[in-house]
């Protein structure tokens, strides 16, 4: 990415979201306790492919890789996570809902 | 009616005209579903806990740039602080009660001759212990790709107009490494205290993209 032509600087802020606070501080304390690295994160991240930097937002990247760690860590099967997600989506259609 | 529609486009505004901002009312993203199932299995089988997460939160919100502007401050007044910053930044920050973890740490000193800015081309590491979380533009595509290779526009985009003859050095974070600028001291704050000092220190002062400015 460094390098490579790119248009302005979007200099628009935002607070985070709760939701996002939260995937934050799952990849913190996930690499303390040894479950994935920084490098681990970003391999996930870079094998995304650049598309994913148009269609998905920062931490919606992040959650994907660090739940993609957490399979190949062992920590989640992909058959628990897939369940556990169905079960939360029948909870409500908002996030206060369902979280 | 010309007024209908003028009425009609501020529907889904607030009363400053601004759009809503998204939060917890919003309809549910996969990606949000995934978080929550994600973070509540890792609580389940053990891996974390509910108590834990709060509290990175909590340690999270409570790192702003005024944790940098503090340390930038004290490099300011004392010398001796300063050389040991330059020497080893993690260390020396955690002697003024920063928690730094076990990323290396570097500063980056300003001088009348040579700018410094740091970017992370990778992904978006940065001293977010010293600074809190990275702003969103920190964490852009065009942010990451263009401050390697043109550092003088990107910082004009920012407000930023350097002399022609300051150097510009372009600092790549990685994820062990992370830098922290020490801006120049205004001179119009030369004698201040080190309390009043740390309020013209700004975060973007702190990343190279801005300069120190007086408290409005």
């Amino acid at each position: 990415m460094g390098g490579d032509p790119a248009g302005p600087i979007n200099p628009d802020e935002h607070d985070f979201a709760l939701w996002e606070k939260r995937v934050d501080a799952l990849m913190v304390l996930t690499s303390a306790a040894g479950l994935m690295t920084t490098d681990s994160l970003r391999r996930v991240l870079e094998d995304m492919g650049p598309d994913a930097y148009e269609t998905m937002t920062y931490y919606e990247r992040w959650i994907a890789s660090v739940a993609q760690n957490m399979v190949e860590a062992g920590a989640v099967t992909t058959e628990e996570l897939g369940a556990k997600m169905a079960e939360v989506r029948a909870r409500g259609i908002t996030y206060g809902a369902a979280s | 009616m010309p007024h209908d529609h003028h009425d009609h486009s501020h529907e889904g505004l607030s009363p400053s005209g601004h759009p809503y901002r998204a939060d917890n009312d919003t309809g549910l993203s996969y990606w949000q579903v995934m978080e929550i199932a994600l973070r509540e299995l890792l609580i389940e089988k053990g891996h974390l806990t509910a108590a834990q997460i709060h509290a990175q939160i909590n340690a999270m919100d409570s790192r702003s740039p005024a944790n940098g502007a503090r340390v930038v401050a004290r490099a300011w007044v004392d010398l001796e602080f300063k050389a040991a910053l330059l020497d080893n930044a993690g260390e020396a920050s955690r002697t003024m009660g920063f928690d730094i973890g076990p990323m290396h740490l570097i500063a980056l000193e300003n001088t009348n001759e040579v700018h410094n800015v740091v970017v992370c081309t990778l992904c978006s590491c940065y001293p977010r212990n010293l600074l809190g979380l990275p702003p969103d533009w920190y964490k852009s595509r065009a942010y990451r790709s263009r401050t390697v290779i043109e550092p003088r526009k990107v910082l004009l985009e920012f407000g930023l107009s350097l002399p022609e003859q300051m150097q510009v050095r372009v600092h790549d974070s990685t994820a062990d490494m992370r830098y922290i600028v020490i801006p120049a001291q205004p001179e119009d704050s030369f004698g201040l205290s080190e309390e009043a000092l740390a309020t013209w220190v700004t975060r973007d002062s702190m990343i190279g993209v801005g300069l120190p400015l007086a408290p409005q």
